[in-house]
């Protein structure tokens, strides 16, 4: 038992303890508030405490439960709803009413439910770590694996069959060190990553229903991109967006440090949208962590380690899982705010010299593995952080960090969300290092073409970009026909393929297919259009076709009549050119097909 | 507890007493502070251990000195009594009574630093405040229960803007009982005298708390006076079923008191010597705006910050941003020109919008209208730069009508009077009517059947 000596904000230092082991949790005061050990310094121990620490004196006593904090793991995590520390907000609720106050100690997982467990391994059969030994339907959507804890293998002596709660035994392993006896239920340190078997070469995309992400700057299954930008340019929104619509098993959402409001908002709109490939409610796949902004700092510090490491679990059963943390610069934050108290030798700005060694250790921890176990399952954590740099400017050091350990970079820009050019990213910084290790999945499963028009498109933004910059000096009236057509397709592909709009009902999502359709259309009408102003027919008469209205559309065509649609748009772009040049003979197009 | 009187203060730094010898005191602890005099302050316990606590004092530290002052540790955090006598009252930063009325007495005396609304307990805002000026209204819809700031700069006429939304706020089709909650930061008392005409005038006065810590009152008592505010805002919006409106002004002063705070403890310093907890500290007083589910009450935040330089970037600017649910951003640029709000809708956004627009709230046509005038008004900004380096006549023709439509947009859109109240069906009015002067074809972010609706090139005010 502990005595407290000192209290600072979050930080509370105590005498007495000589049993603490680093990041031991333990109970703080009177109250028994959460805290866990971060500084062994002599017979003085530095806790961070996950709660309010207003009222507490020095002298009151410290609790050392020995354990490090863990996360409980099993069926009842899918459509959770948590805090920092995996206590979930509707049991708060109930206890403390509509304002969270301190002291309350709430179990992540319901320990009376019953879920019906149905084996999937007979007495006799061999097991070890990472087997699953039976299933329980946790959700609609979400087949939960059972599965053999870390240390365990063995012979199965016991395996039941009906309901139970997740922490009656289940089944038993009879290994060298006797017969263990298990519940569905395992705990798992959230500060350690998981074990695996082995990492893999990312090799298919995160497919996200957003046309700049997917057909631009796609980041892989088990891959890690960042999303930095100033405040309003759209980085929730995007976040979001990813969460709705990402192709991923399982979705995890840590909203850390971020506003009420915006977690009420996807608490609300989740359970109404249908997963676009089961019909299914989204929220049935959803666990969300919401430490807000103005939650307890250390909470926040602790909360993107409980989402990854429940991230990891939904993993080890074999499934693709999406973490998106929104946003990583309140959690360095946080680590500063808890630095700067225990009076540590500050680095770059004030942060802690370790943050690039804590941001590395958090993004490594994505990636598409082979699991442990017999079967060999595949499984990968998919890693999307926000960033918010001080006034966007991404050289400050939480920004640089992140880039070092993420491949792929989706910038968003202030002036682009300014105009209402959502989503803000800006195709000219932007980038994705799956590029190359991506471009077989795409060929074989959109169309062997697809790598060609992606940077067909990004030549055509690149050359707009230049032109622009003539444009500035000259106005566009002085530039030949021939550029002012660049210019024409460039804003094709930036208001007709690259805006997406998240709130209406067809163009907030939209497959890889209807992707590749949509760029054709343009790219075509562009390869049309440049014949057609060197055969001497004028820009403007090309501008005033039918057709370029329809383009402006095509995003509202659903997926359903999307193929028949576009292709008759394909056709009639191709017949308006005929028709207004009749000299412009069929070989012309030929090449675009 | 004890009512022990301490004398053992050795240090006094800024704002910042030292004591030796407590053992005792509890962290964030309200403490009293009996000076040689025998005036008494306030404070509040900062940092505490084992034989030694730092007290910040709210007020000044002129008279005090080391052997004989002396101090008490109340035993429990800052409270504040709240009850509906509340109404009409006005107060110091601290809570006391200035308007020469009683204190106020209630057996509620809730902490004022308030607990985190759990976010699972939070109703999603969605009903749309008419305030009756367009460029909020259509183009950054206001909602029940958000958080929205203006930001502004020394000179620029943002405490007209916001009596003008506090006399004009209304929520359509509905009677209801609201009030308005005013924490004043450093104001000057001759901006301080200005709102509470306003309020007289319009009668808001009864309706209205106020509190008011002046430019030429402590410092220190800044830290206090928005959570006092909000303290009450909340017992007025959660137990008395009211709809509030909160008005902190000037957060740049609560923050410059922060820091002074800060550097008198020799923290390392974050951007600009901002404390490195500044989000945090922020966001204790952003988030206490919304609604709960079950409750009819709410509170809309107002927050008013003067950007020191006009710099978005400031930290103080960019991290309210990054709380807050948009923001309403006045330009220099306009005020010079004449427009009154010179309200820049490019940078200002209201994030809660969606959820307050559209059919059945306001118009199914809303959404469309906005993002293509944005667009348009972006266009036309961008036109008007171009033409100012190669002049008019090397633009195209389309061009030329979105430069126009950009001037439009500032003189016919954008200013209104200051008890002009317009309602949204005006604003979609006026934004057709501007949109009209567009080729069709370019109306790519309005639907079609709004468009058979609503577009008439002919109408299109003639120039």
């Amino acid at each position: 038992m502990g005595i407290i000596v000192k209290i600072s904000g979050p930080v509370v230092e105590a005498e007495q303890m000589r049993d603490a082991k680093m990041y031991d949790v333990v109970r703080v005061g009177e109250e028994g508030l959460i805290g866990e050990v971060i500084r062994l310094a002599g017979k003085r121990v530095a806790i961070q405490v996950y709660e309010d620490t207003a009222g507490i004196k020095p002298g009151e006593k410290v609790e050392n439960t020995g354990a490090p904090l863990s996360a409980e793991l099993g069926p009842g995590l899918a459509t959770s709803i948590f805090d920092g520390i995996q206590r979930p907000l509707p049991v708060i609720k109930d206890r403390v009413g509509d304002i969270i106050k301190r002291g309350v100690f709430a179990e992540a997982l319901d320990k009376k439910k019953k879920w019906k467990f149905v084996p999937s391994v007979k007495r006799g059969e061999k097991v070890e770590t990472g087997d699953v030994v039976g299933t329980v339907q946790e959700t609609a959507s979400t087949l939960h694996k059972v599965l053999v804890p870390s240390g365990v293998s063995g012979e199965i002596s016991e395996i039941s069959d009906g309901s139970f709660t997740v922490e009656e035994p289940v089944f038993a392993v009879k290994g060298a060190g006797g017969t263990k006896r298990l519940p569905m239920m395992q705990r798992w340190e959230v500060r350690r990553p998981r074990p695996y078997a082995q990492k893999l070469q990312p090799n298919r995309p995160l497919v996200t229903g957003q046309r700049v992400i997917d057909a631009f700057f796609p980041v892989a299954r088990g891959g890690s991109a960042c999303i930095p930008g100033p405040f309003g340019s759209g980085k929730t929104v995007t976040q979001q967006q990813l969460a709705k619509w990402a192709d991923a098993d399982v979705v995890v959402y840590v909203g850390c440090g971020e506003r009420g409001n915006e977690m009420t908002e996807v608490l609300t709109t989740f359970p109404e949208l249908e997963d676009p490939r089961n019909k299914r409610p989204l929220m049935d796949r959803t666990i969300l962590i919401a430490n807000t902004s103005n939650m307890p700092v250390a909470a926040r510090e602790a909360s993107i380690y409980t989402g990854i490491t429940i991230a990891e679990y939904y993993r080890d059963m074999g499934y693709a899982v999406a973490l998106m943390a929104d946003s990583t610069s309140r959690w360095a934050e946080a680590l500063r705010e808890i630095s700067g108290r225990l009076e540590e030798m500050p680095g770059e700005e004030g942060y802690p010299a370790y943050l690039g060694r804590r941001l590395a250790e958090f993004y490594e921890r994505a990636g598409s593995v082979v699991t442990l176990g017999k079967g060999k399952k595949e499984g990968s954590v998919s890693v999307i952080g926000a960033v918010s740099p001080p006034g966007g400017d991404i050289s400050e050091p939480v920004s640089q960090n992140t880039l070092r350990v993420t491949r792929a970079f989706w910038g968003l820009d202030a002036s682009l969300a300014s105009r209402r050019h959502f989503p803000s990213i800006n195709w000219l910084t932007s980038y994705s290092l799956y590029k190359d290790v991506l471009a077989d999945w795409y060929s074989a499963n959109v169309s062997a073409d697809f790598m060609e028009m992606q940077s067909k498109s990004m030549l055509i933004l690149q050359q707009e970009a230049e032109l622009q910059e003539i444009v500035q000096l000259v106005g566009p009236d002085a530039l030949p026909e021939r550029e002012r057509a660049v210019l024409d397709a460039a804003r094709m592909i930036r208001e007709d393929f690259l805006q997406q709009s998240a709130y209406h009902e067809v163009d907030t999502f939209t497959s890889m297919k209807k992707d590749r359709m949509m760029l054709k259309v343009i790219l075509t009408f562009h390869d049309l259009e440049l014949k057609a102003v060197e055969s001497g027919i004028p820009l403007s008469k090309v501008l005033s076709l039918d057709v370029r209205g329809r383009i402006g559309r095509m995003k509202e065509i659903p997926e359903d009549a999307a193929q028949a649609d576009i292709t008759k748009l394909l056709d009639d772009t191709e017949a308006s050119f005929k028709s207004l040049a009749p000299e412009m003979q069929a070989g012309a197009t030929e090449g675009a097909r | 507890m004890s009512e022990i009187e301490y004398t053992s203060v050795t240090r006094v730094a800024g704002p910042l007493l030292f004591l030796e010898g407590v053992n005792d005191a509890g962290y964030n602890d309200l403490v009293e502070i009996t000076l040689p005099n025998g005036e008494t302050k306030n404070g509040q316990v900062l940092d505490t251990s084992a034989g030694l606590a730092v007290v910040q004092i709210f007020g000044t530290t002129t008279g005090l000195d080391l052997p004989n002052t002396r101090v008490k540790f109340k035993g429990e955090t800052v409270k504040l009594p709240v009850s509906d006598a509340m109404l009409g009252r006005i107060f110091n930063g601290l809570g006391v009574p200035r308007d020469g009325g009683p204190r106020i007495v209630s057996s509620e005396r809730p902490d004022i630093s308030g607990g985190a609304i759990n976010p699972y307990s939070r109703a999603e805002p969605s009903e749309f405040i008419q305030s009756g000026i367009s460029s909020i209204d259509l183009m950054n819809t206001l909602v029940r229960g958000q958080k929205l700031p203006i930001f502004s700069g020394a000179g620029l006429p943002h405490n007209d803007l916001v009596a003008q939304i506090a006399r004009q706020a209304k929520v359509l089709g509905k009677e209801e009982s609201f009030a308005v909650v005013f924490g004043a930061m450093g104001l000057t008392s001759e901006e301080a005298n200005f709102f509470i005409k306003d309020f007289e005038n319009t009668g808001a006065l009864e309706r209205a708390v106020l509190f008011l810590n002046l430019a030429d009152e402590p410092s220190m008592e800044r830290i206090i006076t928005p959570r006092m505010a909000l303290t009450t805002a909340e017992y007025l919006a959660f137990s008395q079923d009211m709809h509030v409106l909160v008005i902190l002004s000037d957060m740049t002063n609560y923050c410059e008191s922060l820091r002074e705070v800060s550097s008198a403890r020799e923290e390392v310093p974050g951007r600009r010597g901002y404390p490195g907890y500044m989000y945090t500290d922020l966001s204790s007083i952003y988030e206490r705006a919304g609604r709960i589910k079950g409750k009819k009450g709410s509170i809309t935040q107002i927050p008013i910050l003067s950007m020191p330089g006009d710099d978005i970037t400031h930290p103080i600017a960019d991290l309210t941003g990054y709380i807050t649910e948009g923001q309403v951003v006045m330009s220099r640029d306009l005020h010079r020109r004449g427009v009154y709000p010179p309200i820049d809708v490019l940078p200002s956004l209201s994030r809660l919008m969606n959820q307050g627009i559209g059919k059945g709230r306001t118009r199914d046509d809303h959404r469309g209208v906005a993002d293509q005038l944005y667009a348009a008004y972006a266009q036309g900004k961008d036109l008007r730069s171009l033409s100012a380096i190669v002049g008019e006549a090397a633009l195209t023709e389309t061009d030329r009508v979105y430069l126009k439509l950009a001037d439009k947009f500032e003189k016919e859109f954008v200013s209104q009077g200051k008890y002009e109240d317009r309602t949204i069906e005006d604003d979609l009015r006026i934004g057709w009517r501007l949109l009209s002067a567009l080729p069709q074809g370019d109306l790519k972010r309005v639907k079609k059947d709004f468009i058979d609706m609503y577009y008439k090139p002919q109408a299109a005010s003639p120039s």
